[in-house]
């Protein structure tokens, strides 16, 4: 690998040019370690840095804005002066959309874990639907969005923008989330549980609710946060699905745009008039805020169940 | 397991009824075979859902894109104009521009998510260091899109301005740096998406060297290489297919990211070399025109780019998918 052995001789321990391993490195190798040290420090504290600048601009601008009043109230007309301005909306229409998600992609992601975990363990049937869950979890976010436009907006049955043509874009999105990370946590049970649980005369629906699902719940329920944190924050599935409206949403109608806070933030941000810019910032504080929160906390559970 | 002898030793005329009882039940079929079977049957019902979803998600996209396929046929990947009123369209500025914009953040955030995983995964700082470390280059990753985008109009653009102006005012005569800059740019979408790719490249490269076993590490320092030999000799080669693989997670990522680069790319139909120039992707058109397009041929051809996005991702997510699996089972 290095030049220091060519010219010794074939007895070293007899020879007089034996290497001396006091010696210290040659130059060229001083400088390229100090070099590569500096390049690679220097790169690592650079990716540190665009964490800090989003969250200090969004503290900086958002927080001075950032009142009971704006979680609570509806947006005012711009120029309105006086008026309370909000977004309770958004804040209503997101937690609708994404809590609608949630009671789909739940049981559906849970149960396709189970069948993952506890029946088709090694199957060549679980693979295939194990590596189509990892690539549906690659799939765009705005194709989510064309596909829910296609099959919701478009049919004749619920024609137009609404919240449920939202939740079915979000639920797609969380789908191979829930499963995955549920399958990791069903996977943690110590297997001699089912062993005990059956022996114990359980069928498999009794082993697997009463001692599998009821021993990974910690984990499934973390999985399940991180989920509903991700489809809090996606804007694309959103954008042409639910649309987005000035006034508070109408619950599962069909034909009623539904208001979001991702959405908000992404027609205010372009938005000419400084005060819808300043609300941007301000719903930026409170969906980072979740999402951050849901992902810190996460993380931490996620590895005291690991090491428990 | 103490009171084994006295099971044993229980008169056998007398067996516990409710064990014969569930067992009578196993064979008879009663109640709770039943409930098996049916949870058997429901578990597997979900679990095609789950694989349905994916193929209903082609088969819907391509339906619709089919007006537009039947229309323009593969022309339509080379057609430059996009023309709403008269319903001439050509996908290539947005797949040029998708493609670009994607190649920019890859060349950009390899070297810098690399570093962040030999820096992490080597012995150079003491874990209470390099484990926070990671772990707010990956946090990075939770922070949702249009909020990156929404920095990138307010605090990114501004700052990249004077760079730009730089790059036009003493190498304009190299092609890529041609266009008088105007704030919004390819380059801008360029550096945005190596910012949101960054933590998947830094975490699953930091997971394949630590991989690498411990023993051809020691083996390349006993022979004297230096920790920097150490990594260019040994571990980025060892390690090359799973960093290979990571790049291309990230680049699937970075064809399909919407929202950021929609907000700082400037959302002009050109094809210039240039990348301080105004660009558009194929996402971007999507999020743009979608809440308007009316019935006919437009919506059609935004189906049809939305397919070629679809198809696009697929490709790469899958051949990424494969690299990780393949390295995955050679380890084990």
């Amino acid at each position: 690998m290095h030049s220091f052995n060519s010219d010794a001789t074939p007895d070293p321990l007899t020879s007089s040019s034996v290497i001396d391993l006091r010696d210290p490195l040659s130059l060229g190798r001083v400088i390229f370690t100090n070099v590569m040290n500096f390049v690679a420090f220097s790169l690592t504290g650079l990716a540190l840095l665009p964490l800090f600048a989003i969250l200090l601009e969004i503290l900086r601008k958002g927080l001075p804005n950032l009142t009971w009043q704006t979680l609570v109230s509806l947006p005012a007309a711009v120029g309105e002066e006086g008026v309370a301005n909000g977004f309770a909306n958004a804040i209503q229409g997101t937690i609708l959309m994404v809590g609608i998600a949630s009671l789909i992609s739940i049981p559906f992601g849970v149960l396709t874990a189970i069948f993952l975990s506890e029946f088709g363990k090694g199957s060549k049937v679980a693979a295939t639907v194990r590596f189509v869950a990892t690539v549906l979890s690659g799939v765009p976010s705005i194709v989510v969005g064309v596909f829910a436009y296609a099959i919701i907006v478009l049919a004749p049955a619920c024609k137009g923008f609404s919240a449920i043509a939202g939740s079915v874009a979000l639920a797609v999105i969380m789908l191979p989330i829930v499963v995955l990370t549920t399958e990791e946590a069903l996977k943690l049970v110590p297997v001699p549980q089912r062993l005990a649980s059956s022996a114990l005369g359980c069928g498999s629906f009794q082993t697997t609710f009463r001692v599998v699902v009821a021993g990974a719940l910690p984990g499934i329920t973390t999985g399940v946060l991180l989920a509903v944190a991700r489809a809090a924050g996606e804007t694309a599935p959103l954008i042409f699905t639910a649309l987005f409206s000035q006034t508070w949403p109408e619950g599962l109608k069909c034909n009623s745009p539904t208001p979001s806070l991702s959405v908000m933030i992404y027609n205010y941000a372009s938005s000419p008039f400084q005060e819808q810019n300043r609300l941007a910032w301000t719903a930026s504080v409170v969906l980072v805020g979740i999402v951050l929160l849901v992902n810190i906390l996460s993380r931490f559970a996620i590895r005291s169940l690991k090491t428990r | 397991m103490a009171n084994s002898s006295d099971q044993t030793s229980r008169p056998s005329s007398q067996p516990p009824t409710s064990l014969e009882g569930s067992l009578s039940e196993l064979t008879m079929g009663g109640p709770a075979v039943w409930l098996d079977l049916g949870f058997l049957v429901i578990v597997y019902a979900f679990a095609l859902g789950t694989f349905l979803v994916l193929f209903c998600m082609a088969w819907v996209i391509f339906d619709q894109a089919r007006p537009a396929i039947l229309h323009f046929g593969l022309g339509f990947i080379v057609g430059r104009d996009w023309d709403v009123p008269n319903e001439i369209f050509g996908a290539l500025p947005y797949i040029y521009g998708t493609l670009v914009s994607s190649a920019i953040a890859l060349i950009l955030a390899i070297p810098i998510g690399l570093s962040v995983a030999l820096v992490t995964s080597e012995d150079f700082l003491p874990s209470w260091v390099s484990s926070p470390v990671a772990f707010i280059v990956e946090l990075l990753a939770s922070i949702p899109s249009v909020i990156v985008g929404l920095w990138g109009i307010f605090v990114l653009i501004p700052f990249l301005q004077p760079i730009q102006d730089f790059l036009y005012n003493n190498f304009r005569w190299i092609p890529l740096f041609s266009t008088q800059p105007v704030g919004p740019a390819m380059l801008v979408a360029g550096v945005i998406l190596a910012i949101m790719i960054l933590p998947t490249i830094a975490a699953i490269s930091r997971d394949v060297l630590l991989a690498v076993p411990k023993d051809l590490r020691s083996a390349s320092m006993a022979l004297g290489g230096t920790r920097w030999e150490t990594v260019f000799g040994t571990l980025l080669p060892a390690s090359f297919s799973g960093i290979v693989g990571a790049s291309t997670l990230a680049l699937g990522r970075a064809l399909g990211e919407t929202m950021a680069v929609t907000m700082v790319i400037g959302n002009s139909i050109e094809i210039s070399p240039s990348l301080l120039n105004l660009g558009y992707t194929i996402p971007a058109v999507l999020a743009n025109e979608f809440a308007e397009a009316g019935e006919g041929l437009h919506i059609g051809s935004l189906m049809y780019l939305a397919f070629i996005l679809f198809v696009l991702t697929l490709i790469v997510n899958v051949s990424a998918v494969l690299m990780v699996q393949v390295l995955g089972s050679r380890r084990e």
